[in-house]
């Protein structure tokens, strides 16, 4: 089956500086993907060169086979979802909606059904004859979904949609927008730097990092077996420790762990030497006999979680969350504890 | 903290400073409805001079001349409003380009220039390339010194345009030109509106750069009622200044009105 996005080498250069560093990605059809990274990582200008609002400086753009990065906005048959809506304030909504089926030189009868359902479909048909302005934040957000959704495009971008609206609105937008996407069977390509927000509603993520996709998975992949340390580190909550691997043997790496006990964790590629560890503050659990010895420093109090904030043999700080249950220990503060991870918590990273 | 108006003597200076800007311009609108023949005595309402500007002795003359005024005022500002709207155009969707500033710098030069040498400068211009001077002179003119009026408005107003609204109409399968005209042009209607009242409210106005190129015989309504005043003040240029004023106040008004319910919705 064709991909219904892949980007070949793709390269982007201002001037000497280069944003975009060779990245090549395939995106499935009807497949919501994600770029996730943080600002000033390259996931808006690929998406803009996606849209074709930025030219490649080198590589390909293939969009179900055609090589479509030299095409102008308009011969893409791609549509996006700005940051800010980019609403056209001098027309009304249906109008809005309307404007790229008219574009297409589709009837006046045709498009302007076209534009209702389009707004049912995002359940703002009884605001048609607005104008955006009079439209609070997120029902024009909705507008401009449904507008960039009218001409059926083969693929739908979406440049961080959910920002500009408070939090509320943003949890019930994302389950709209994941319904949306299943419903049309459209592939969606979304852009944000909210960690959470790609966890939730991506099939695949690529985390991106100075111009370079770092890793790309699903959410449960990029966040139990991240690649590297960026991705350990931007994806939740993890804490890194220096360890050093003496041996790899059948895929298995030996390393000594601050205090001196011995682990042994799965590892594809390492190499003996230096390495980080990465270990999820949820993935470890306070025991006497535990592999890792630490004084608590101070408990900080989440609702349905703790946060216990405290210091290894060696001084490094280590995170653990504890569930709020009724039958959770809290440790004190200053107090020595022990710390059990749990079996594959530990994940040794390639740099 | 307390605000401007609680400074001491705020009052009397402000008072002090609306008295002198407009007093003479009161008396005039005042005294245009005067009855009697003295510019200094009052002799009851009446009508008479508005009567007299537009049957009287001068009537012909001064109808000439707002003929001319009234024509060259719409056709300098029309060209000046298209010409300011492509330059802002490139100085604003333009990107950078090479002579930037030195553009900007020369399309608001005018404004700079101390326009007794824009008048001086323009008429020895004109008689260099031989142009005989009248009406063309006049209009090349006009169109010249109105460009940066109608430039800043619709400067400003472009300016305020992000460019994310051509960007979803190219996306949404506009061409170039369709995003031009369906989608900037209408958001920037309002600014090309005002610059071109601006420009026409400038334009009606002039004196000094008129006066230096006209040529003989060819008069405006400037310098019709400056020929006029120069044999004594008839109450009749007090009606004529009134209208001018009135037109005047019709057209800033109008300018700022549009301007601002174009900011609206933005």
């Amino acid at each position: 089956m064709t991909a219904a996005v892949h980007l070949q080498d793709v390269v982007k250069r201002y001037g000497s500086v280069t944003a975009i560093h060779g990245v090549s990605l395939t995106i499935a059809d009807n497949e919501f993907f994600t770029l996730l990274g943080p600002s000033g990582c390259g996931k808006t200008t690929l998406l803009r060169m996606i849209a074709g609002f930025e030219a490649v400086t080198a590589g390909e753009i293939r969009l179900f086979g055609d090589d479509i990065a030299r095409l102008d906005p308009n011969h893409r048959p791609v549509n996006t979802v700005f940051q800010h809506y980019a609403l056209f304030p001098h027309m009304s909504v249906i109008d809005n909606v309307a404007f790229g089926l008219k574009m297409q030189g589709i009837d006046l009868a045709a498009r302007r059904t076209r534009a209702g359902k389009m707004l049912e479909m995002v359940h703002l048909s009884h605001f048609a004859d607005r104008m955006p302005a009079q439209l609070s934040g997120g029902q024009q957000q909705r507008v401009a979904l449904a507008r960039a959704l009218a001409p059926a495009p083969k693929v739908l971008l979406l440049d961080e949609p959910l920002s500009a609206l408070d939090l509320k609105l943003r949890q019930a937008m994302r389950v709209e927008l994941k319904t949306l996407q299943q419903e049309t069977g459209i592939t969606f390509i979304f852009v944000t730097h909210d960690q959470e927000e790609a966890l939730t509603m991506s099939d695949r993520i690529a985390v991106m990092s100075e111009g370079r996709v770092q890793q790309v998975g699903s959410a449960r992949d990029i966040y139990e077996t991240p690649d590297n340390r960026f991705v350990a580190d931007f994806i939740g909550e993890t804490n890194l420790l220096e360890v050093d691997v003496h041996s790899v043997t059948d895929g298995r790496a030996s390393m000594t762990l601050p205090g001196g006990h011995p682990l042994t964790c799965p590892s594809a590629s390492a190499t003996p030497g230096r390495h980080a560890l990465s270990i999820r503050p949820e993935r470890v659990t306070i025991a006497a006999t535990g592999e890792l010895k630490a004084t608590v420093d101070r408990v900080v109090y989440l609702g349905t979680d703790l946060q216990v904030l405290s210091r290894l043999a060696d001084g490094s700080p280590f995170t653990i969350r504890l569930q709020n249950a009724a039958r959770t220990t809290i440790p004190e503060a200053g107090a020595t504890i022990g710390l059990h991870l749990e079996e594959g918590a530990a994940r040794l990273l390639a740099d | 903290m307390k605000g401007v108006r609680h400074y001491p003597g705020f009052l009397s200076i402000t008072v002090l400073c609306l008295t002198i800007l407009y007093a003479p311009l009161i008396v005039i609108m005042v005294y245009s409805f005067n009855g009697s023949t003295s510019i200094t005595q009052w002799g009851g309402l009446s009508l008479r001079w508005y009567g007299e500007v537009f049957t009287g002795p001068e009537a012909s003359r001064f109808g000439q001349a707002a003929w001319n005024s009234i024509t060259i005022a719409l056709m300098a500002s029309t060209a000046a409003t298209i010409i300011a709207t492509a330059a802002a155009l490139a100085m604003v969707k333009g990107g950078r380009f090479r002579g930037r500033s030195a553009s900007f710098a020369l399309i608001n030069l005018p404004l700079m220039v101390p326009e007794i040498v824009t008048a001086v400068a323009s008429l020895i211009f004109f008689t260099t390339i031989g142009l005989t001077t009248g009406y063309g002179t006049i209009l090349i003119a006009h169109i010249t010194f109105c460009i940066p009026f109608a430039y800043l408005p619709l400067a400003a107003r472009l300016e305020g345009i992000e460019a994310t609204y051509e960007q979803a109409a190219r996306d949404l399968y506009a061409t170039r030109a369709q995003a031009f005209r369906l989608i900037l042009l209408p958001l920037l209607a309002p600014g090309v509106a005002s610059g071109w009242l601006l420009a026409f409210i400038i334009s009606l106005d002039d004196f000094i750069i008129t006066n230096f190129v006209k040529g003989a015989g060819m008069e405006t309504l400037p310098t019709a009622i400056f020929g006029s005043v120069k044999q004594g003040i008839k109450p009749n240029i007090m009606a004529i200044s009134t209208l001018m004023l009135a037109a005047s106040v019709l057209f800033v008004t109008a300018a700022y009105l549009i301007n601002r319910k174009g900011r609206q919705t933005p």
